[in-house]
Formats: C-alpha cells, structure tokens, sequence
C-alpha cells in the first residue's frame, strides 16, 4: 500500500514536470509581457492540480490498459493467421476512432463554413451541414485505409519511406489542383486525426504486429502507422473540395 | 462546488462517448472474433478505467485553468494596440518583425504543449522499450517539442507575411525526403510518426486561437482562409527535428568510438614501447 502510493506520488512530480513548461510560459506572458494581474488564481489552480492528477492517472493507464490491449490484439489476429480480419480490425480501428473525434467534427464544420463563403455550396445549414458530414466521413474512411495501408505494409515488410514519399508527391499534386480556400484545412486536417487514445493503441497494435511476425523489426517496421494516418486525410479532403 | 462536480460529470461523459466507438470494437473483434479472453481482462478494464478518468481531469483542468488564460493572451498578444506598442498607432504600418512577441510567444508555447501532450509520452515510452533504451523518452520528446516550436512560430510568421502555405509545406517534403536519405535506418518510421502525435489535446486548442486570432487582426487576412494551417507546421517540422536529433546522437556516438579507438591504440603502443 505504502509502494502504490510513493509510485503514484513520484508519477504525478512527473507530471508536475511535464507540465511546469506551460505554466511557465503562461505565467511569464502575462505577468511580463503583457503586465496584467492572473485573474482567477483559485480556478487555475484548481484546474491545474485536475491537469495534474489527469496526466498521472492516464499514463497509469495506458501502460495497464491501452498498451496491452493494442498489443496482444495483434499478437492474437497475426497468429490466427487470418489477412481478412486483420485488415478489417484496421479498417475498423482507424474509422471508429476518427469519425467520432470532436477535433474533426469542429474542423469540418469551419471547413462548411468556407465552402459557403467560397461559393462552393449553397449557403444555407442544411448544405452546410451536409458538407460537413461529408467531409468527416470522407476522413474518418481516409483514416481507416491509412491504417490498412499500413498493417499492409508491415505484413509485406515494404520500407516506409517510398509510400510516404510517393503520398508527399501526392499532396503537392493535388495542392496544385485543389480549390484554394480548402488547402489550409486539408493540411491541418493531417495533424486532427489522431487522438490521445487513439495513438497508443495503434502504435501498439503496429509494435505488436511487427513483433509477432518473423523477420520484421519492431523498430523499423513497427511505426509508422500514425505518418499514414496523417498523411491520407490530407489527399482525401482535397479530393473532396475538388469533386463537390 | 456544485457548477465543478456539474463539469465534471459532463466532461466525463463526453469522454465516455469518445470511447465507446473504441471500446466496441475492440472487445467486438476480441469476442467474436478471436474468441479468447484478454489476458489479465481485471487489470485491463481498471487500466481503461484509469484512461478514462485521466483524460477527463485532464481535459476539465486544462479547460478551466490553461486554454481561457491562453486563448485570452494568444487575442491580446495579436491585437494591433499591442504590437505597435511605442510606435503611433494607424501612424507608421507594421512590419513583420514589430511581431516578434507573437513568435516568440509561438515557439514558447508550441515547444510547451508538446511537452505536457499524453500522446508524445506514451509514443516515447513505447519507442523507448521497442529500441531497447536507444531512443531516449526525455530526448525524442524535446526535440519533438522543438520541431513543433519551429513549425508553429514559421506558421505564424507566414499567416503575418501571407506566403502562400504551400511553398513552405513543399520545402518541408523536400528537406524530410533528403533527410531520409542520410538518417539512420531505425529512426525514420518513427520520425514520421511523430509529426501526427504532437497535434491533439493540449496543443490544437491554443494553436488554433492563436492563428485564428492573428489571421483576424493582421490587416489583408482572412481568418477563414489564413486561420488554418498552423497544424500543418506543427505536423511536419517534428519529422524533420527527430531525424535531426537521430543524426546528431548517431555522429556524437561515432566520434566517442573513434576517440576511445584512438586512446585504446595510444595505449597499446605504450605499451609495446
């Protein structure tokens, strides 16, 4: 009992230490900078201890919880031996996890926004709205490819740098192409996809595949799961501004 | 007291629904498709449990202490006022460097929130097992952080000088393509992930109200369109400083075997003599 709590007090000085940046950042601005007063000291620092207890208790977490579960998922879907469940366990991974992400939700509805305002769509909500659920699910498919793309190239043992590469060569074509207005979101959308849980499990579930199989390198083989599911929305939201 | 425990039960339920398209389908694959328990099925629930609860307290501090302050300061630090600071204002027209606290101001807070992003550290710890200790937590996280410092303050620099987005995007690739070339081998999966960790809970939300709020008061911008993009930035420059920080450890290790080589021969002709 002693033991669990000296680990959870060092984890959460962890803690304090990732976060001590932010603070400092933060406090400096306003205090030198700017030269204003902190408004609300109690609120902030009630909200910073709840940051606090937060990171703590997720990285207790994810080494409990998320890691395990991504990785003997893999091991137990590569040993079954089955490609058609692997490939659809990705699929489904990478689109159940992004269709629902509020960062994406939010993007798509500025993205509406700008369409309208571009003149692309009519203005009006049910348009809008409808552009905007478009865009998500093109994503959230984008994504879930990314992933099958990737455990692909894992089973494959295909080096990364050529698909990435090609997919750069991709990006810069259709930037060319694309209707101006939607090029900031479409990159931005990249970067939105991928969430806090979503990360550890997919990086898991690449580490533990790679791992399972013979003559692949959980180093070299084993990342890059994420870099797809980065790099796909990018194409596939300027596809979208391109056909609507 | 009331309102806090009222957030909290709200922001817990937002993460529950976040989670549940997760939760099914990994226990629907588990049981319907491989058709075997989880192994320690007790310590993985209470594992999730622990996710859950985190990124909730979590999320719910940051609203409440960091992103208002934040998002206030990233408005107040583009607002036209002060950035002419000494100069008369709607007198002299400002230049891109009358910026330079909203630079400053973008690199301190990009390098910052990467640092306290949950998806870094648990990338960095499982990057840290799988190489067997090569890749450094403390390492790869700093210069991540320094990655996305980079490519948000050049972010906004662009969104004040109005370069299109794209010509700084296309040399991004270019220079990562050529690093690719020259980085050790290990190294390059990770760096490309890299660049889609650093973007989500912590950093997104303050980044956005800053380009946002530049792209609204710099004069000839608009939000809609000179907004977005910062992400962008934020997503590619950490490829670029992982493979740098992969090359510098590579070199410095060559040069302290070439050094402990020479010492080695030194000390055999020593003794030969």
């Amino acid at each position: 009992m002693q033991q669990g709590i000296i680990a959870i007090f060092r984890a959460m000085l962890g803690s304090l230490r990732d976060l001590a940046p932010i603070i400092l950042v933060i406090g400096f601005f306003q205090l030198v900078v700017l030269q204003q007063p902190i408004p609300n000291l109690a609120d902030i620092v009630i909200g910073v201890i709840f940051v606090l207890l937060g990171l703590t208790f997720f990285i207790f977490g994810l080494e409990m919880g998320l890691f395990p579960v991504g990785e003997s998922m893999a091991h137990a879907l590569a040993r079954k031996g089955s490609v058609f469940w692997l490939v659809s366990f990705a699929f489904a991974l990478g689109f159940g996890t992004t269709v629902a992400e509020p960062a994406l939700i939010a993007v798509a509805a500025e993205a509406a926004e700008v369409a309208a305002q571009g003149g692309m769509i009519e203005v009006s909500e049910a348009s809008k709205s409808a552009y905007a659920t478009g865009l998500r699910f093109t994503v959230a498919f984008s994504v879930g490819l990314a992933i099958v793309l990737g455990v692909i190239r894992i089973l494959a043992g295909w080096s990364i740098q050529w698909m990435i590469i090609g997919g750069y060569i991709l990006v810069v074509i259709m930037t060319t192409l694309a209707p101006k207005e939607i090029i900031g979101i479409a990159y931005d959308s990249g970067g939105v996809t991928t969430s806090t849980i979503t990360v550890p499990l997919v990086t898991a579930l690449g580490v533990g595949l790679a791992s399972s199989i013979e003559g692949r390198n959980p180093m070299t083989d084993g990342f890059g799961l994420i870099a797809f599911a980065s790099l796909t929305p990018m194409i596939f939201v300027m596809a979208y501004g391109m056909v609507i | 007291m009331l309102e806090l425990l009222n957030d909290i039960v709200s922001i817990t339920l937002t993460t529950v629904k976040d989670v549940i398209p997760i939760a099914v389908i990994l226990f629907g694959f588990q049981f319907l498709v491989i058709r075997k328990p989880l192994p320690n099925m007790k310590r993985v629930l209470i594992g999730f449990f622990y996710v859950l609860v985190g990124l909730s307290l979590f999320l719910l501090g940051l609203e409440k202490a960091l992103f208002p302050l934040g998002k206030l300061m990233a408005q107040q630090l583009t607002d036209p006022t002060f950035i002419a600071g000494a100069k008369t204002v709607g007198n002299a027209t400002l230049q891109w460097f009358d910026y330079y606290w909203v630079y400053i101001f973008a690199f301190l807070i990009g390098f910052s929130t990467t640092i306290a992003e949950p998806s870094l550290i648990a990338v960095a710890i499982k990057a840290n097992a799988v190489s067997g200790g090569a890749i450094g937590i403390w390492g790869l996280r700093i210069s991540v952080a320094i990655g996305v410092a980079v490519g948000i303050s050049l972010g906004t620099y662009r969104i004040v000088t109005g370069v299109p987005i794209h010509y700084f995007i296309i040399f991004g690739y270019i220079v990562v393509v050529i690093q690719t070339c020259f980085a050790p081998k290990m190294i390059v999966p990770l760096a490309y992930d890299s660049g889609g960790v650093t973007t989500s809970t912590v950093t997104v939300p303050l980044v956005a109200a800053l380009g946002l709020g530049l792209a609204d008061t710099v004069p000839g911008r608009s939000t809609l369109i000179d907004g977005f993009g910062l992400i962008a930035f934020a997503s590619l420059f950490p490829i670029i400083s992982v493979m740098t920080y992969a090359q510098i450890t590579e070199w410095l290790e060559r040069r302290y075997n070439k050094r402990v080589r020479l010492k080695e021969q030194t000390n055999k002709q020593a003794v030969a003599e």
